[in-house]
């Protein structure tokens, strides 16, 4: 029989390595955070006939490349991402998903589960500036008109000069819209939007069938969050890849 | 013995934390045989027969049912009864410490009354009228969402996780908890009750202090979904009656989502 000192009731007791998780979201999130930066500060490049970037679409300023509604609606002021570009931040950083992986990876409260928050004080979301997490029902709202917007455009790369067509870029434009409307409609908002705040199902099929359905998808939503974000990635650098002549486009067009 | 079963039969080594206050108290090794099949809550049991007649231990039904026998099994909240040793590393002693978010009454076992007094905030069902034919209907489709709810078995695994609590004391008095907040889930969804408890959720019972880090439902040995159907849906509530104008304004114009009927519940209503 051996006996050791007690730790403090804060030591951390777990010996597997809780710390991979809040890494890897250190890690992809950081790299997507810099990407993104670096790309939406970009004049140009973000626009090869019939492929348009999802980082600046909808293309609505003056300084643009291509008008997503036939001509600019704004003036050339920032980059023409620069006007899209928080929507899709604030429902990203609102998501319910997404705040429990960086409470964890960059708050560490808690870093992992049953090991010590990092702070000695806290409040949560009931104060300043976390209690802002609630406008994330509105940022569904126009994250959802912005995916319509992007399924305009995966619908538009078919749409080659001499006809229709399929390109590597169009598979990867709707592959892209096909991981976002999975993220936007598999959000916890959505879900009550769409029932979740019945209490009473019987007699409204229509409501429980699509409360059902977003329920479904629901439980998969972070991993949709992950592909939804690497695919935005993966168009946006296959275009300015083809941009740059780096790369061609392996397509057929039917004529 | 048979010479089979000598052969399977092997030592394990747990350090069980010994003491009556978390400061003067200390983790003691004990080696003892175990056999295959065995769960950490068989080990306790063979420390006691063996090494340890004095260790404390709460424990009841040994089927992970009754909720009793709550530990931290090298360092993750669980039921010592569902966790085989199977599960764990074997070429490593086995960490078992008393749930660190309750007072320690003495080695394993913890004063949870915290948790009867939380639940004695929280606002009974009151029923609906019955119907025309004098009797009370619930669906399937509506039983199917709460019948999640009711699994739970109160062992506060899900309390004892989360950090609001965990690492800060001071919060105890503010914050319901994760199992309180999937009672309020079921009573909240419930088809027939009458009671509106969104204003006592978010005022009384703390739910902005949860910031879903989803420990809760990682620890939950139901598989309770706490934070995706609780959870997550009651903030939804909240944010429809406190933070969302349209839903505000669609309320005034068309009426609540049920018809209005429900009325401001309070403490005392039980």
């Amino acid at each position: 029989m051996a006996t050791t000192a007690l730790p403090a009731q804060r030591r951390v007791l777990r010996r597997d390595l809780w710390w991979l998780e809040p890494l890897f979201i250190v890690v992809g999130l950081g790299l997507f955070v810099v990407y993104a930066f670096v790309t939406g500060v970009q004049t140009s490049g973000y626009h090869y006939a019939p492929y348009l970037s999802p980082f600046a679409s909808p293309c609505i300023s003056a300084n643009c490349e291509t008008y997503s509604f036939g001509r600019a609606l704004l003036p050339a002021w920032f980059p023409p991402a620069f006007f899209v570009v928080w929507i899709p931040v604030a429902f990203r950083a609102t998501c319910y998903f997404l705040r429990r992986s960086y409470y964890r990876a960059f708050f560490w409260s808690p870093p992992a589960c049953a090991v010590p928050d990092a702070r000695s004080g806290y409040t949560g979301e009931t104060a300043f500036p976390f209690i802002l997490q609630n406008v994330h029902r509105y940022a569904w709202y126009l994250a959802a008109l912005l995916w319509v917007v992007d399924l305009y455009d995966a619908l538009l790369a078919f749409h080659f000069p001499a006809g229709f067509g399929i390109g590597l870029g169009s598979v990867l434009m709707i592959l892209d819209v096909v991981f976002l409307g999975l993220y936007v409609f598999s959000c916890h908002s959505c879900r009550y939007l769409c029932g979740g705040y019945l209490d009473r199902f019987h007699g409204k099929p229509v409501w429980h069938r699509m409360w059902s359905a977003v329920s479904r998808i629901n439980t998969r939503h972070g991993v949709f969050f992950w592909l939804s974000l690497l695919f935005v990635v993966l168009t946006d650098l296959y275009i300015r890849l083809l941009v740059a002549g780096v790369i061609t486009d392996p397509r057929i067009v039917f004529g | 013995m048979t010479e089979t079963t000598e052969q399977v039969r092997r030592d394990a080594t747990v350090r069980v934390f010994r003491g009556e206050d978390r400061t003067s108290g200390q983790f003691v090794e004990y080696t003892v045989p175990v056999d295959p099949g065995m769960v950490v809550l068989d080990v306790m049991f063979r420390v006691q027969q063996m090494r340890a007649p004095d260790l404390a231990v709460r424990w009841n039904c040994k089927a992970g049912k009754c909720g009793s026998c709550s530990a931290e099994i090298n360092g993750r909240p669980k039921l010592m009864c569902m966790t085989r040793l199977s599960s764990l590393p074997p070429a490593e002693p086995i960490t078992v410490a008393p749930m660190a978010t309750f007072p320690l009454v003495r080695d394993l076992v913890t004063d949870v009354s915290f948790n009867y007094e939380k639940a004695k905030t929280i606002p009974a069902v009151r029923l609906a009228p019955p119907g025309p034919d004098g009797k009370r209907r619930m669906f399937q489709e509506e039983v199917d969402r709460v019948q999640e709810f009711h699994k739970c078995i109160e062992c506060f695994l899900c309390q004892n996780v989360c950090h609001v609590i965990r690492d800060h004391e001071e919060n105890k008095e503010a914050y319901a908890g994760p199992r309180f907040f999937v009672k309020l889930a079921a009573l909240e969804m419930h088809p027939l009750d009458t009671r509106d408890r969104i204003e006592m959720i978010r005022a009384r019972e703390g739910l902005g202090y949860c910031n879903i880090t989803k420990c809760c439902t990682e620890v939950c040995p139901e598989s309770i979904k706490i934070t995706d159907n609780a959870i997550i849906p009651l903030k939804e509530r909240v944010v429809s009656e406190f933070y969302d104008p349209l839903a505000w304004v669609k309320r005034r114009i068309f009426g609540g989502p049920d018809d209005g009927a429900k009325e401001p519940a309070a403490v005392a209503d039980r």
